[in-house]
């Protein structure tokens, strides 16, 4: 007989738990495309194409959508608790600052003081404030801020700040908190022992909000997130780093600003190579021949970039290679005699003019392309060809003198640099871990405008990050990695699918236009199974936690999450700002309706529609089944949308000791 | 980490680095290239013989000391690392930019 002792039989049940949730997750997928392929290929109303077409796009984003979150929760299951901390590591906790109230900084500060593992404390102002300054040294806190090589130099909000910290501190290990992120006494011992093993650069614990009551209006705790989701991208070592209550190790954000640095400075030299041997083309072609001193000179300094070119493309390294080139140069135009110094001066001045122009951002200033462009457009001298050539290698040379300092381990390409930078760890192949339990806590907005500028803000973060590192082709990673950081930049692009979802019904009963081609029987028989399966699986995944809510923003917000992609879109690829458009001022008092103007309107219209479309089925215009599908699809939207009115409404955190 | 600091005239300065080169000695060598630059000897070579453990903290350090002395109108260089530091400097990607010389003291024999 075999006995089996109770490790084994929790063992046992969590296996089968497994088993179900996998085969659910398949199920869920299988009837998904079965739906899908017939709303494609066997119902789609082409005559009303232009409805049903968006549509179609739009369940097919959402089974895409399911399919993901089922990979997320494939492998997701709590983590065993790590080993206890090994004496003798060496912390900085860092606690981020920017513009936040000197008191409630120093709150979290003097709760960071109290952490029990040895560490060293520092508030990184990037206020650079006197009173922020004269309140750290008084609590006896270490008080760091930017230095004048940032002076003119891109800023690179939060990351610029962590990156400049990293540079002034030695601690093999980072805590970040941002300042109002409060720390418990145990945050460092019970996670660095994950960094035990050697390759973990990472360790994010949730973030949870002390200020948010059990209706939470606003939607501000994501203990999905903070939870299943974390636990599934972990089960594929794709944690991400969300930016606060995370643990880094030096070791691994240095590496990644080696790497980096050596990537960008090889691009930037080879682009600035290539540039100048199109503008020494363009001043031979041109003026040379007029003189054949400067012609000469010209042709050694062509000669010259032509060899530098491949040299580098023969291995040669970039820092011998760029100065040899830029002392051959110095002695050519040394050779030459200024008898058209004004002409040159004014040349000067045009670069000087163009690199003014690109302000500051790190892409504009290395898009040589561009600069060329605009050298050759304007009529420079011969000699000015050659100034001007050794001026945009000089730009961008080895020392990246563009910016503040060489190592930006926290990558700047988003403002959610947290995500950019773990998805780099990541490629390089580093660790992470997610860590499930309360160790800091937070406050979250309190008023709606608040709110939501944050999620537009995380939003715009990520669709930059899409942009610009696309996961899906990001070398160094697994495919399962790839997807998990695609997958949270998929659920932003929710706000056109919403756009569907509104105007089908709408658009079915007011002018009866239907944009499925079936019948009611056909049309259930294949979208009730999915529709069904999906929400199981969101039950059953979420282990209790409501995940309706977020469903509910999810769509409800739409008009923000367009924002972002169209922003982000704009900031990427017309280096348009990203706050360009300007955002609505923070309520003064009472409800503030015109936050959420664009969904007002959208729910009055479905309201309208429903009301016509009953009225056209009473005066036997409507097609009954049909009306009475898309009024209860009125209906589940309407429900959707309902979350923003108490959220509107919201008049802030009401403590229950002290009420206010 | 030692720092000996030898100047070999016409702007040109040996750093002979004794002991680890890691995130607590890097700012280190960071102080003692830009004391050299200040100085007017603004090329710089590092003598890594004696280095028996670098980290990317170290590798850091190094690329500050290249920033510092290009922007001076120098150059920094680097010579005989030992095999730990070399496979460093291949892992990061770091061969890309410097070249190894064999000696610290020959490194700017060209230049």
């Amino acid at each position: 007989m075999v006995v089996l002792d109770q490790t084994t039989v929790t063992e046992r049940r969590d296996l089968a738990k497994r088993f179900l949730v996998r085969l659910l997750i398949v199920v869920t997928v299988i009837v998904g495309i079965n739906y899908i392929a017939w709303r494609l290929f066997f119902s789609l109303n082409w005559d009303a194409w232009w409805i049903a077409l968006p549509l179609v796009l739009a369940e097919t984003y959402s089974l895409i959508d399911v399919s993901l979150y089922g990979l997320t929760m494939w492998r997701s299951r709590p983590r065993d608790a790590p080993a206890a901390a090994r004496p003798g590591l060496t912390v900085d906790v860092f606690i981020t600052t920017y513009n936040e109230p000197v008191e409630l900084v120093i709150r979290t500060a003097r709760a960071a003081l109290d952490i029990r593992y040895p560490h060293l404390t520092w508030i990184l102002d990037d206020g650079k404030r006197e009173d922020m300054r004269e309140a750290a040294e008084a609590a006896g806190l270490g008080y760091i801020t930017r230095g004048d090589d940032w002076k003119n130099r891109p800023l690179h909000a939060k990351a610029g700040n962590l990156n400049n910290a990293l540079m002034a501190t030695s601690g093999e290990f980072l805590l970040i908190l941002d300042a109002d992120q409060i720390p418990l006494p145990e945050i460092l011992d019970n996670t660095l022992g994950y960094f035990d093993d050697p390759l973990i650069a990472l360790v994010q614990t949730p973030q949870v909000f002390g200020n948010v009551d059990d209706n939470d209006a606003l939607g501000s705790q994501a203990p999905l997130f903070y939870g299943p989701i974390q636990q599934g991208k972990d089960g594929w070592n794709a944690a991400f780093f969300c930016g606060s209550n995370a643990i880094l190790r030096r070791e691994a954000l240095m590496q990644l600003g080696i790497v980096r640095y050596v990537h960008e400075v090889e691009r930037a030299v080879l682009k600035a190579l290539k540039g100048a041997a199109g503008v020494l083309r363009e001043a031979r072609r041109t003026k040379g021949a007029a003189d054949s001193t400067i012609d000469a000179a010209l042709g050694k300094v062509s000669t010259a970039v032509a060899a530098t070119r491949v040299a580098i493309a023969a291995g040669e390294p970039l820092g011998s290679a760029t100065y040899q080139l830029q002392r051959q140069i110095t002695e050519v135009s040394r050779g030459l005699v200024a008898d058209d110094l004004e002409l040159m001066a004014r040349d000067i001045e045009a670069i000087d003019a163009l690199r003014m122009g690109t302000d500051g951002d790190w892409d504009a200033i290395i898009d040589v392309g561009q600069n060329i462009d605009a050298l050759a457009a304007r009529d420079l001298s011969p000699l000015g060809a050659v100034t001007s050539v050794q001026a945009l290698l000089r730009s961008i040379d080895v020392d990246r003198s563009d910016e503040a300092q060489p190592l930006m381990p926290l990558a700047t390409i988003s403002v959610t640099e947290d995500m950019a930078t773990s998805m780099r760890l990541h490629g390089m192949g580093w660790k992470s871990a997610y860590h499930h339990e309360t160790l800091a806590i937070g406050l979250a907005p309190e008023d709606l405008g608040t709110a939501l500028k944050q999620r537009l803000r995380w939003a715009q973060g990520t669709t930059q990050v899409l942009l610009r590192e696309n996961p899906l082709v990001q070398r160094g990673m697994s495919l399962a990695q790839r997807l998990m950081y695609f997958s949270t930049m998929w659920s932003y692009l929710s706000g056109f699918a919403a756009i569907a979802y509104f105007a089908a019904p709408v658009i079915f009963l007011v002018f009866g236009v239907l944009p499925v081609n079936t019948t009611a029987f056909e049309f259930f028989l294949r979208f009730l199974p999915f529709i069904i399966a999906s929400q199981v699986l969101f039950v059953v995944t979420g282990r209790g936690i409501a995940t309706w809510r977020g469903q509910q923003y999810s769509l409800a917000l739409f008009p923000i999450w367009i924002r972002a992609c169209t922003t982000a879109f704009a900031n990427v690829y017309l280096k348009r700002p990203l706050d360009f458009v300007v955002t609505e001022k923070a309520r003064q008092s009472g409800p503030n309706w015109n936050l959420i103007r664009p969904q007002i309107i959208v729910a009055v219209i479905l309201a309208i529609a429903a009301v016509v479309g009953i009225v056209r089925l009473i005066l036997g215009i409507g097609e009954p089944i049909g009306t009475i599908i898309n009024v209860v699809w009125v209906v589940f939207d309407l429900i959707i949308l309902s979350v923003l009115f108490p959220a509107a409404r919201y008049a802030g955190y009401q403590s229950e000791e002290s009420p206010r | 980490m030692d720092i000996t600091v030898k100047d070999l005239g016409d702007g040109v300065a040996v750093l002979h680095l004794d002991g680890r080169l890691n995130m607590v000695t890097a700012s280190g060598l960071r102080d003692q290239v830009g004391t050299a630059v200040a100085g007017g000897r603004n090329r710089i070579a590092v003598d890594l013989t004696k280095i028996e453990f670098i980290d990317s903290s170290g590798l850091g350090a190094l690329i500050n000391g290249l920033k510092t002395a290009r922007q001076a109108g120098g150059d920094l260089r680097i010579a005989s690392p030992n095999e730990q530091v070399k496979l460093v400097l291949q892992l990061t990607n770091m061969e890309r930019l410097l070249t190894a010389y064999d000696d610290a003291e020959t490194a700017f024999i060209d230049g």
